[in-house]
């Protein structure tokens, strides 16, 4: 009789209100639904990480293809991409040696290679941010033409990466990009849009006393250093502003230009 | 299995989760601009509700009363970040569009709907075709939707040009509002009306009515 049966069978057997085959079946269904997720998750991570390269080079390439002149330049000067450098962002200093493909926030997160912001430093919302970034320059005869630099910050809901290209002066935005973002579908998402991106270029980061001025204002601009805002998009819009006055300040990459400035003169 | 093909057949038009049951509204508003995403969102639905029917019927005399609710669900979530995990590894930039939608799936009450309803009660076979007929009905008010809010708003279908646009010297004016989530709305409204037109035992009986006011006492 029962003594017959496998353990399997008896719990089977077992009637549905009995506390152990409710406890057996949950378990048992969560462990399936694990497996099952975390087998996807594992087999498909190098096509979708390929995906998402892919996607950022387009985004990348998109970039050069909305800048005045630009691709012009580059087809002069025979450069066939933006040459991509390390910088130290607590110094400035650039850094010898290729750029390899690390991830700033995971970057950011290892108490290696990331340091922990203090919370009033943190105006962008990210907690912690990466010692070295990788930035991108493009030059023209010697002299730079042209500075990308990654940043991210948080918004409404989700963090916003960007990349901003700077003109030679440091201070004229030539391009802003938002390169990921999981904004509210429909509103804040559209910071996406290339129509709302095409406000940007022309844009100054600070006044002449080189205070950070720039900000996505509500509604419409009506300074060099403002941005017109998306209508139901306030926070996201906000989050944007933070972000660009966190990484252009000293505790971002202002370490970096104002070294880059003072070679330039120099 | 003629006795069984009315388990496939009838959620089609006669009792379609979507204009009779009023299920799975909120996706068909997102997902239907363009009519790739529609067909793609219509692809994913099919299947987490295939497999989900099966593996609930499949186990449904073993599947505790208590927390069947709690299985069900964690079947389906299962499912569905199987699916956006492969559409985002194969149909990258569709995933992209349909961005939080499939995602939604878990919570598309035709989904939970058909367990629950169906799959808890029926042997595998049926409640495989039941699903399938369900998540076709869907499909097939997805892809109507879409076709006509594409055709309309952009002059494309699946992104080719059909109409000659205004704007490139034909005669083609898109509509603007066929793009914004109203004229879902507006489109699955028409063919509810249509439907039930059509079909008037599918007209529900008014909730309330007004009570005839004779005899009413006053002093």
């Amino acid at each position: 009789m029962a003594e017959a049966r496998g353990p399997w069978a008896r719990f089977l057997a077992r009637p549905n209100e009995d506390p152990v085959k409710a406890l057996g079946m949950a378990g048992l269904v969560a462990l399936g639904a694990a497996l099952t997720v975390s087998t996807a998750a594992t087999l498909l991570k190098p096509r979708q990480a390929a995906n998402l390269e892919a996607a950022r080079a387009a985004r990348m390439e998109a970039m050069i293809e909305a800048l005045p002149g630009l691709r012009e330049v580059m087809e002069e000067t025979g450069v066939t991409e933006l040459q991509s450098r390390l910088v130290d962002l607590e110094t400035g200093r650039m850094l010898p040696g290729g750029v390899m493909a690390v991830d700033a926030e995971q970057a950011a997160r290892d108490p290696g290679t990331g340091i922990e912001l203090p919370p009033e430093a943190d105006i962008a919302g990210i907690g912690r941010r990466e010692r070295v970034a990788a930035i991108h320059l493009l030059e023209r005869d010697g002299a730079l033409a042209l500075v990308v630099l990654p940043m991210r910050g948080a918004g409404y809901q989700s963090t916003i990466h960007a990349l901003l290209a700077l003109e030679a002066d440091l201070d004229t935005v030539a391009a802003l990009t938002v390169t990921e973002q999981g904004e509210t579908p429909g509103l804040g998402a559209q910071i996406e849009r290339a129509d709302w991106q095409a406000l940007w270029p022309g844009r100054r980061i600070a006044d002449d006393s080189g205070t950070i001025r720039i900000e996505v204002v509500r509604g419409a601009a009506t300074t060099p250093y403002e941005v017109d805002g998306i209508s139901g998009a306030t926070r996201t819009g906000n989050g944007v502003t933070a972000m660009l006055r966190f990484w252009m300040g000293p505790w971002g990459y202002g370490p970096f230009l104002d070294r880059l400035a003072g070679e330039g003169a120099g | 299995m003629i006795r069984l093909s009315h388990h496939l057949t009838d959620p089609l038009i006669r009792s379609n989760p979507v204009t009779l049951q009023i299920l799975g509204i909120c996706s068909a508003l997102a997902v239907t601009t363009a009519l790739a995403t529609a067909l793609t969102m219509a692809a994913a639905l099919i299947f987490v509700l295939c497999a989900s029917a099966a593996i609930i019927s499949a186990i449904r005399r073993h599947i505790p009363h208590a927390i069947r609710l709690i299985l069900q669900i964690t079947i389906i979530a299962t499912l569905v970040i199987v699916t956006d995990e492969v559409l985002r590894a194969y149909a990258f930039e569709i995933s992209q569009r349909l961005s939080i939608f499939v995602g939604l799936i878990v919570t598309n009450c035709i989904v939970l709907g058909r367990a629950e309803g169906f799959a808890m009660h029926h042997p595998v076979g049926p409640s495989i075709l039941d699903a399938l007929g369900n998540a076709l009905g869907y499909g097939l008010v997805l892809v109507i939707v879409a076709t006509i809010r594409e055709l309309f708003g952009t002059g494309r279908l699946l992104g080719i040009p059909m109409l000659p646009l205004a704007e490139q010297g034909g005669w083609f004016e898109p509509l603007r509002l066929m793009q914004l989530a109203p004229s879902a709305f507006f489109i699955i409204g028409l063919m509810i009306w249509a439907i039930r037109t059509a079909r008037p035992e599918q007209v529900e009986r008014p909730e309330h009515r007004l009570l005839s006011r004779q005899g009413e006492a006053r002093p």
